[in-house]
């Protein structure tokens, strides 16, 4: 376990260093959709239509920013529950070459399978920390699907997002090894 | 009979539903800080560290601790001796809910219609639950409720036989489900007895007490620590990442209940335990 830092687009060689356990600091262009842009990224693919965005390489993040204030480039921005977005997310990694997902909680078997066989990365952010995570988000502009409200689909740029990695492309899962490590009898 | 115009219903809902967003209560900052000096684990330690960063910051700026702002879930206790004049009172509360959250800035995550309806734009309608009680005040709790941990709260018919052994472990089996969804460290509301909605309501009156405040019934103070104990002995941690410190704190309420049930409701918060009150 180890700090990280690493900036989007992300390669293959980026993501096999990243084990779960490490902090890793995000700087750059990062993506934030939940369920509805989900939805409808993946009715695009499933018609062949292109993407508004390429994820190759990329990131999303899993968020509903409150609204901002005036002067701030967005309101608070922490990660939601990442199982809603699991029935989306191995069709985004096989087809569009998406490499990382921030959220929270738990992932399905076949999103952590498809994360070891097309090298991505799942990290967690601290959920309930959105003023903090906020900080570090300096810009925020939608993309698509304005009419989602806080659910469209934006551009962020970041700098030193903090994420901890969970499942890693080796196939670890830090919710279960933390577990076992620290459980009592 | 006193009066209360329903303007002041309105003012004190929106103010409340900001302060609830943006103020997180001493008593939970007191149980975090002291978790800080109990866990062992170092993500565990720097989840803490960075919960307790957010909350300052979310205070200094008035900004939510969490983008999550929430059902405006409102209680009001209203004296039997108050008239409310002006209007309804239940259109009052979602006057103040409208108002509070689009002037605080706060995220609005309601629909119109639970089958993929449209959001409604200003949070509302709030979930109101009404107690009229004795005397000439109204006393009213905005407690906003996030969805990641309201979804990992389950009701239990137990059967009477299972007793208290069987209540425990109900409880254990929904903490160890959820696991690192709700945002741990959590804080876990019970209620036993009643019947199927009563002790739903229960378990949420129950995440309404001062954090770690004993119950006043005996056995069911000494239920809540042994839960405490043994949640935190499961190994979750904050967020999931492996630690003690899983739940901040285990609330039980009680009622009565018939001979052949035992319901039991578990409903789970995060350590964003956001609730504030004012009487009027
Ligand atoms: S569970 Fe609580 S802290 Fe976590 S995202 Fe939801 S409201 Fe925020």
């Amino acid at each position: 376990m180890a700090d990280k830092y690493v900036s989007p687009p992300l390669t293959d060689a980026d993501v096999e260093g990243l084990v779960a356990g490490d902090q890793v600091y995000i700087t750059g262009v990062i993506y934030a959709a939940r369920d509805s842009a989900h939805k409808k990224l993946v009715e695009l693919l499933n018609r062949g239509e292109e993407l508004p965005v390429d994820l190759r390489g990329q990131i999303i993040y899993y968020v509903g920013p409150s609204p901002a204030k005036p002067g701030r480039p967005i309101g608070s921005a922490g990660p939601t529950t990442s199982g809603r977005m699991d029935p989306y997310t191995p069709g985004l990694i096989a087809e569009t070459g998406l490499k990382g997902m921030i959220g929270k909680g738990s992932r399905s078997a076949a999103v952590k399978e498809a994360i070891i066989k097309h090298k991505a990365v799942y990290l967690a952010a601290v959920g309930g920390a959105g003023a903090l995570i906020a900080r570090s988000i300096k810009k925020a502009e939608v993309v698509a699907y304005p009419e989602l409200g806080p659910e469209a689909l934006q551009r962020l740029e970041v700098e030193n997002l903090p994420a901890i990695v969970v499942n890693d492309c080796h196939g670890a899962d830090l919710y279960e090894g933390g577990m076992r490590k620290y459980a009592l009898p | 009979m006193r009066t209360i115009t329903s303007d002041a219903v309105i003012e004190a809902v929106a103010s409340l539903c900001q302060e609830a967003n943006f103020y997180l209560g001493d008593d939970v900052k007191e149980v975090l800080q002291k978790s800080l000096e109990e866990e062992v684990s170092p993500p565990g330690r720097d989840v803490i560290k960075q919960i307790l960063a957010n909350v300052e910051i979310a205070a200094g700026e008035q900004v939510p601790m969490c983008q999550d702002t929430g059902v405006a879930v409102v209680f009001l206790d209203l004296g039997q001796d108050v008239h409310v004049e002006g209007g309804y009172l239940y259109d009052a509360v979602n006057e103040g809910v409208r108002r509070g959250y689009t002037e605080g800035y706060l995220r609005k995550s309601m629909l119109g219609h639970p089958l993929g309806g449209k959001n409604t734009g200003d949070n509302t309608p709030a979930v109101i639950h009404t107690r009229i009680v004795p005397g000439d005040k109204l006393t009213i709790t905005v407690a906003p409720k996030g969805g990641g941990s309201e979804n990992m709260s389950a009701v239990g018919m137990l059967t009477p036989a299972a007793g208290a052994e069987g209540v425990k472990k109900f409880v254990l089996e929904t903490v160890k489900k959820a696991g690192p969804n709700p945002c741990p460290p959590i804080v876990v509301g019970v209620g036993i007895g009643g019947n199927f909605e009563k002790a739903a309501l229960l378990a949420k009156e129950a995440l309404l007490r001062p954090l770690r405040q004993p119950s006043p019934q005996p056995d069911i103070a000494e239920m809540e620590q042994e839960l405490l104990t043994e949640i935190n002995k499961l190994g979750i941690g904050p967020q999931g990442f492996g630690g003690r410190i899983t739940a901040l704190a285990v609330h039980i309420e009680i009622f009565p209940c018939h001979i052949a049930s035992l319901p039991v409701a578990v409903n789970i918060n995060c350590h964003a335990a956001r609730h504030r009150s004012v009487t009027l």
